[in-house]
C-alpha cells in the first residue's frame, strides 16, 4: 500500500450504506470482548499501574528507538538469524521475494500478520507465481472473501457463521454447514495438507526483544507455531514500533494484551523464537529472516503527539468499545487498521489529504482512551489531526474542503463579535413557523436538513435574555 | 452569600429557555446570588474540536473578557462547554502571556451545575419530588473529560418518590458528537436508535441527562420513536415539585 496508489477513503459514503448485518455481527463479537476484558482487569488490583509502566516503556522505548533496534540486530544477527531493513511497503515486499525466490518457493503458510496486511503482501506473492495461504481460521476466512480484514484480532468480525457456511461451500465446493466447530474442521483439513507442502513460513510478530533478538508471537489458534516450524525458512514482518528492550518490560506487555484483546489472562501460545534451529533436534527453520518495516513510521516518531499511536500494542480494545466502530465496521476505515487507532494511524501513515476523513469519525467520547492497555490518549491526536487538516501544520497542508472553512470563518467572526451572535439568536426564532410540526422543528434546509433527516430539531427560542433583562429591571424598580 | 456568574451555554441559549430559567431560580433558592454577563456567546468548542484552533482563539477571548469582569464562578448546565473553558482554554495560548494567565485563571473557577451543587455548595437535596420511574444517560465529557461519575446520580437519588432505573449502556456515547452529527448522519443515527432503544426497555418514564446536546439528540429520537417518555435537563427535574397523582 503506497502513498500514490492508495485511494481516497470516503468514511462518509461508506456510512450510509453499512450492510445491515455488519454491526450486528460485530457488536455481537465485541460485547464479549468487552465484558471478558473487564473481568479479567477487575482481577488486577494493580492494573492502572501496569497501564502506566506499559506506556511509560513505550514511550523510553520511542525515544530511544535507534539505540533498541541496533541492539535488536545485533542479538539476532549473533543468533543466527539474517535482519533487513525496509524503509518503505514496497522494500518490505521486494525484500521477501527475492528470499522467497532465492529459496525456489512455490507455497508459503501464513500466520496471522497485521504488517503482511499492512504491506499487501499477498498480492505481491501471487503476482510472483508463489501461492500464499493465510492459515488463521479469520484470515483464511477472508483471504477466501478476497477482503482485507476488519478488525485487528478478529479479521472476519464482520461475518455471521451462515455467511462463512456459504463461502466455504462455494469456495470449497463442498457443503459446509453453518457450525463454528465444524467449519473450524474444515478449515484444519484443508490447511493441514498445505502446513506439510510449504517451503516458506510467513509471520508477523507481536513484540521484539532487543536484549536477545528474540521474536515474540501471540496467537491463539496454534497455526503460528506450525507456519514457523514446518517449513524450513521462516520469514518475519514486524513493524520497528514492537521493539521492547528486554524480557521483563516483555512480562508488562503480555500481562496488558490477551486481557485487553480476548479477555484471556494469557493467549494459548506465547512463543519466543531467536534465530533459526542450532542444532539437529531442534525444532524450527534452518533459516530465519526478520524483516523490520519502518513504511513511514519513523516520521511519525517526529510528531510529539502524533507519535502516540505507536505505542500501541494492536489488542483492538478501543474498537471493541467505539460506538462508531459498531456501527459501521471495520471497513469503513479504508485500511489495514480500523476502529478509533486506525483513525489516528492511517491519516498519518497515509497521510491527510488520502485519509483527511477519519479523524472526524469519532464523537471524542473518550471510550477508547479509557480501555488502551498503554494509555494512547487518542481524542488528543484525533483533535491534533483535525488541527492538521483544518489550518495544516508542519507535517502537512491543510486539506479541509473550502465550504468548512469558510464557514469555520464566518462561525468564528459571528461568535467572537458578540453583538452580531446576539442579534442572531433574536432572528432565529423567526423560521420556526415553517418546519413546525408538533413542537418539534423537521424538514429544514441545508445544513440543518443532516441533523433532521435523522431527528427533528427542537424550536428556536432564545428568550433567556429577555427574561432575565425583564426580571432585573423590575427587580430594579422595586428597590 | 456564595456569587456566581451564569454561563448559559450557545445551546441552552437558542434551546433551553426554561432550563435556564430555572437553573436561575433554582441557585437564587439555594442562596446563590447570580450574574449574568451578556456579552458571552459560545465557549468555542465546535471550532476547537473540528481543528481550528486558531479561529477558537477570538471566541475564546469574548468569553474571557465577559467573565472576567467578576471573580465569581462561572456556572454551566452542560460538562462538554465547561471542560472546554476547564481544559483546552489554557492549551489555547503560549505559557507566559496574559491571555494564558488569565485562561488559566478563568479555568479555575468554572463548573459544571450538578459538580458546583454537590462538591461546591456541598448540596445534595433541593427539595425536589418527582413520583416517577428515572434513568441516567452519562454523557461523555461529563463522565470522562469532567471525571464526574457520582455527582448527578447523588442528586436523584435525593429526589423524593424518585425510583432510579439502571439503563443498559449507560456510558455509552449517544450519537452526538457535536459536528459529528452532520458530519456523519447515518452514523450518529445509528448510535442514537442504540441509545433509544436502551432508554425505551429500561422501563422509565423519563431519561435524565446533564448535557443540552445529548438532550436534543436524544429527545428528538424519542420523538421519531414514537415514544412517551421524556427526556429532561436533570436541572429541570430538580426544580420539579410535582406531588404524586
Amino acid at each position: 500500500m503506497n502513498r500514490a496508489t492508495q485511494p481516497y477513503i470516503g468514511f462518509e459514503e461508506y456510512s450510509e450504506h453499512v450492510p445491515q448485518s455488519i454491526p450486528l455481527a460485530v457488536q455481537q463479537a465485541t460485547s464479549r470482548f468487552v465484558s471478558g476484558r473487564a473481568a479479567r482487569v477487575a482481577e488486577l488490583p494493580q492494573w492502572e499501574e501496569l497501564r502506566q509502566i506499559g506506556s511509560d516503556i513505550r514511550q523510553h522505548t520511542m525515544e530511544n528507538m535507534d539505540v533498541y533496534l541496533t541492539r535488536l540486530e545485533a542479538a539476532l544477527q549473533s543468533a543466527g538469524g539474517h535482519v533487513h531493513w525496509a524503509e518503505k511497503a514496497e522494500d518490505a515486499r521486494r525484500i521477501v521475494l527475492q528470499i522467497a525466490k532465492e529459496h525456489n518457493v512455490k507455497t508459503a503458510v501464513k500466520s496471522k500478520s497485521m504488517a503482511t496486511e499492512e504491506i499487501e503482501l499477498n498480492h505481491a506473492l501471487e503476482a510472483a507465481g508463489i501461492q500464499a495461504i493465510e492459515t488463521d481460521l479469520g484470515e483464511y476466512i477472508i483471504q477466501l472473501a478476497g477482503t482485507g480484514p476488519s478488525h485487528i484480532i478478529v479479521p472476519a468480525v464482520h461475518l455471521k457463521k451462515e455467511e462463512i457456511a456459504a463461502l466455504f461451500s462455494e469456495k470449497l465446493d463442498i457443503h459446509a454447514p453453518a457450525d463454528p466447530i465444524e467449519l473450524a474442521r474444515i478449515a484444519r483439513e484443508v490447511l493441514r495438507e498445505k502446513f506439510l507442502h510449504a517451503e516458506m513460513g510467513i509471520s508477523g510478530g507481536n513484540f521484539l526483544i532487543a536484549e536477545t533478538g528474540t521474536l515474540v508471537m501471540v496467537t491463539n489458534e496454534g497455526n503460528g507455531r506450525m507456519c514457523t516450524t514446518m517449513p524450513d525458512l521462516h520469514v518475519a514482518v514486524v513493524g520497528i514500533d514492537k521493539v521492547v528492550p528486554d524480557w521483563e518490560s516483555l512480562t508488562v506487555f503480555l500481562k496488558l494484551l490477551a486481557r485487553s484483546a480476548t479477555g484471556q489472562k494469557l493467549s494459548t501460545y506465547t512463543q519466543f523464537i531467536t534465530g533459526p534451529r542450532r542444532a539437529e533436534g531442534e525444532f524450527g527453520p534452518e533459516e530465519f529472516h526478520l524483516v523490520l518495516l519502518d513504511n513511514g513510521r519513523s516520521k511519525i516518531l517526529k510528531d510529539p503527539v502524533g507519535r502516540d499511536v505507536l505505542k500501541c500494542i494492536r489488542c483492538g480494545a478501543c474498537a471493541n468499545v467505539c460506538p462508531v466502530y459498531k456501527n459501521v465496521g471495520g471497513f469503513a476505515y479504508g485500511s489495514f487498521i480500523s476502529g478509533p487507532i486506525g483513525a489516528i494511524l492511517s491519516p498519518q501513515m497515509l497521510g491527510t489529504q488520502t485519509a483527511r476523513e477519519l479523524p472526524y469519525a469519532s464523537t471524542l467520547c473518550g471510550a477508547c482512551a479509557d480501555v488502551c492497555p498503554v494509555k494512547i490518549p487518542i481524542p488528543t491526536i484525533l483533535r491534533h489531526l483535525r488541527r492538521r487538516v483544518a489550518q495544516g501544520d508542519e507535517f502537512s497542508a491543510l486539506t479541509v474542503p473550502v465550504p468548512i472553512r469558510v464557514a469555520a470563518m464566518f462561525a468564528s467572526i459571528a461568535l467572537a463579535w458578540n453583538w452580531i451572535y446576539r442579534l442572531g439568536a433574536r432572528l432565529l426564532p423567526v423560521i420556526n413557523p415553517f418546519f413546525r410540526r408538533n413542537g418539534w422543528l423537521s424538514g429544514m434546509p441545508y445544513p440543518l436538513s443532516r441533523w433532521t433527516k435523522v431527528r427533528p430539531l427542537p424550536p428556536f427560542t432564545a428568550r433567556f435574555r429577555r427574561w432575565w433583562n425583564v426580571r432585573s429591571a423590575k427587580w430594579k424598580d422595586s428597590t | 452569600m456564595s456569587k456566581a456568574q451564569l454561563f448559559i451555554t450557545c445551546l441552552g441559549d437558542q434551546f433551553y429557555t426554561a432550563t435556564l430559567r430555572n437553573m436561575t431560580l433554582l441557585l437564587e433558592r439555594l442562596g446563590v446570588e447570580l450574574t449574568f454577563p451578556a456579552e458571552q456567546t459560545c465557549c468555542g468548542q465546535p471550532l476547537f474540536n473540528n481543528g481550528f484552533e486558531e479561529k477558537t482563539r477570538p471566541v475564546a477571548m469574548n468569553f474571557m473578557r465577559a467573565f472576567s469582569t467578576s471573580d465569581a464562578p462561572i456556572i454551566a448546565p452542560s460538562g462538554s462547554c465547561v471542560s472546554m473553558v476547564k481544559h483546552h482554554y489554557p492549551s489555547l495560548f503560549n505559557a507566559g502571556t496574559p491571555e494564558h494567565v488569565l485562561a488559566v485563571e478563568i479555568a479555575s473557577r468554572t463548573f459544571e451545575f450538578t459538580e458546583y451543587l454537590v462538591n461546591v455548595l456541598k448540596i445534595t437535596d433541593v427539595g425536589a419530588v418527582y413520583p416517577h420511574k428515572v434513568t441516567y444517560h452519562a454523557s461523555c465529557h461529563y463522565l470522562r473529560e469532567m471525571g464526574l461519575k457520582t455527582e448527578a446520580k447523588t442528586l436523584l437519588n435525593a429526589v423524593k418518590d424518585l425510583e432510579l432505573v439502571s439503563l443498559n449502556e449507560e456510558e455509552t456515547c449517544c450519537g452526538f458528537g457535536g459536528a459529528f452529527t452532520v458530519t456523519y448522519p447515518e452514523v450518529s443515527r445509528s448510535m442514537m436508535e442504540n441509545k433509544v432503544n436502551n432508554i425505551i426497555s429500561s422501563g422509565a418514564d423519563t431519561v435524565i441527562t446533564c448535557e443540552p446536546g445529548c438532550l436534543m439528540n436524544v429527545a428528538g429520537g424519542l420523538y421519531k420513536a414514537g415514544s412517551k417518555i421524556r427526556a429532561m435537563h436533570i436541572i429541570d427535574l430538580l426544580s420539579s415539585k410535582e406531588e404524586p397523582a
